[in-house]
């Protein structure tokens, strides 16, 4: 097994105070991780960092031979204006952008492409809709077909199936099943605990620092649940510098809470 | 609409005659004269007609598109702010050689461009949002404008600057008119994509390319190019509005980029027409009359639009079965 993502004393922050503190590990190539924490663990902050959004504070992520901008990114909140007038074909061909970029056409087999991954979705016949019309469940059924164009290596997926109906979210992880089983790596941000035991082989469980990672049935026991529930959630306006920092090489200090 | 001559003597029958002189060749030869003299003759003899609507039409070709996608950015008040802020610039250009077109044009050139990157510095490295680093901006450019020309000028060249003078366009200044129209067309088919995808999912366009901060800025800078186009025809306060009236418009009968930039250049380019006539017969400013005449198409399109127009809304039908 080759490292698709490696995370060297990681701390990505904003401001220098720490939202992921200090965190080790591989994700391995084909990996299906769950990345499992309260509200503000850092969750969507690590996913931030993976795709290159934000530089860590300290420490660094290795991406192997991917670069940053090659992983497909599914945010938890997406900035879409639904107020533009564009329709779900064009919204879902944007997936193409790798191998079309800024003049590429769109070519026959990109065209079945396209209606491949709209049909994948289960929203054949809703190509010339604007995007104003779709439901939430619609709409991110839409952003999955995106993604399945996006043909990516490693994806990141923050808190996919919120707001969707069981329905839904159904059919959205059975094509999270499949990138599992074209050895995709996949991270996904979930609350659900009793979906991530029964449908997730590994689980990172945050809260800021990493509590424990690993096989998801020796992480998601209720000591690590409890430990990882109690971690503070706000910043310490006037936190020290963080001792550790020392350590690693940094331009900036980041501060301890 | 005036019905075409017919070319054989034959009337065809169901030919709707407005006066009611069925077959009256003499009352037809005055109409088509009338005809002539209301919508053409004024071209097709006054020089600095021809020029004008020349102008008007390339300022409409360039001026739609980059409206609509102000629009659609939001940013439909920022073509105004950016016209108060190519004012100091044009006016140094003005001090230094008189009303002269390099001059002027570099100026404002200048001016806005200055003004656009020191928002775009100001609101990426500070607390200050975009809209209120381009507010404080372009308030002191056009304070320093209204200053530098009262220092020298009168109030006619002040006149001049804010209002434009589209009939009396010269050579260079048409030919200004039609390269920005050009470079307009050109750029934004090459930045359309990155464009597109910023403004609808800048989340996306981020995370899968850095082209979205180039082709915003290029966006800029074709804001800035319109507009100095513009106010050489129409002043620096009357550009914005060939650029984001014509837009509004568009976004009442179109529910697609394509078709709303294609609507927007034509209303644009129909109210230049039409402004140029109300002017020439009336006497009224042509300038003024252009921006008039597409805020009548505006209100038409407000009031009876397919997409949200009032009437529309009011009257909507009967909801359908699915």
């Amino acid at each position: 097994m080759t490292a698709a993502l490696q995370f060297r004393d990681l701390t990505l922050g904003y401001d220098r105070h720490p939202a992921v503190h200090h965190l080790d590990g591989v994700i391995e190539t084909g990996a299906l991780v769950a990345v499992v924490g309260p509200n503000g663990a850092g969750k969507s902050t690590l996913f931030k960092g993976i795709v290159g959004l934000i530089k860590p504070l300290a420490g660094r992520i290795e991406r192997g031979d991917v670069a940053a901008q090659k992983i497909a990114y599914l945010p938890q909140a997406a900035e879409i204006d639904r107020s533009f007038p564009i329709n779900v074909y064009d919204m879902v061909a944007m997936g193409l952008w790798r191998r079309t970029g800024l003049f590429g056409g769109i070519d026959r087999d990109a065209r079945s492409r396209i209606e491949q991954a709209i049909a994948a979705v289960g929203l054949t016949g809703f190509e010339d809709r604007p995007i104003a019309t779709l439901s939430g469940g619609q709409m991110q059924r839409m952003l999955f077909a995106r993604l399945l164009l996006q043909d990516a290596r490693v994806i990141v997926l923050d808190e996919p199936f919120n707001a969707v109906d069981a329905k839904t979210s159904a059919d959205l992880f059975d094509l999270v099943r499949r990138w599992h089983g074209e050895q995709r790596t996949v991270l996904t941000a979930l609350h659900d605990i009793d979906f991530v035991r029964a449908n997730f082989p590994e689980t990172l469980l945050l809260a800021r620092k990493p509590v424990a990672w690993g096989r998801t049935s020796t992480v998601l026991t209720p000591e690590n649940l409890l430990a990882a529930r109690r971690m503070c959630e706000a910043f310490d306006e006037h936190a020290d510098p963080c001792a550790a920092a020392e350590t690693v090489v940094a331009a900036v200090p980041h501060s301890g809470a | 609409m005036y019905p075409a001559p017919a070319e054989n003597s034959s009337e065809p029958p169901f030919s709707a005659d407005l006066t009611g002189t069925r077959g009256n060749d003499g009352e037809r030869r005055i109409q088509v004269s009338m005809f002539n003299d209301l919508f053409i003759a004024p071209f097709s003899e006054f020089e600095f007609m021809r020029r004008a609507l020349a102008g008007a039409l390339a300022l409409a070709l360039g001026a739609g598109p980059i409206g609509v996608f102000l629009m659609l950015r939001r940013m439909s008040l920022v073509g105004d702010a950016m016209a108060h802020a190519i004012l100091p610039g044009a006016a140094v250009g003005f001090l230094l050689s008189g009303l002269s077109l390099f001059a002027m044009t570099a100026g404002g050139l200048i001016a806005g461009f200055v003004v656009a990157l020191l928002t775009g510095f100001v609101a990426r490295t500070t607390e200050l949002k975009e809209d209120a680093a381009l507010a404080t901006f372009y308030l002191l450019s056009l304070a320093l404008g209204v200053t530098i020309i009262s220092l020298k000028g009168t109030n006619i060249d002040l006149l001049h600057v804010l209002f434009g003078n589209v009939l009396a366009l010269d050579d260079q200044t048409l030919l200004l008119v039609a390269v920005n129209a050009t470079i307009t067309l050109v750029v934004l088919a090459l930045i359309y994509r990155p464009l597109v995808i910023e403004c609808v999912d800048p989340g996306f366009m981020r995370s899968v390319s850095s082209a979205g901060g180039p082709a915003h800025f290029a966006f800029l800078v074709l804001v800035v190019v319109n507009l100095v186009s513009g106010f050489h025809a129409l002043g620096t306060l009357l550009a914005v509005g060939i650029m984001m009236l014509p837009a509004a418009i568009g976004r009442f009968w179109a529910r697609d980029v394509t078709l709303m930039v294609l609507i927007a250049t034509a209303s644009g380019a129909a109210a230049g027409y039409a402004g140029l006539l109300l002017s020439f017969h009336t006497g009224v400013a042509s300038g003024p009359a252009i921006i008039l005449v597409a805020g009548a198409l505006y209100l038409v399109s407000l009031l009876f639009g397919r997409v949200g127009g009032l009437v529309r809304q009011a009257f909507p039908g009967r909801h359908l079965e699915a």
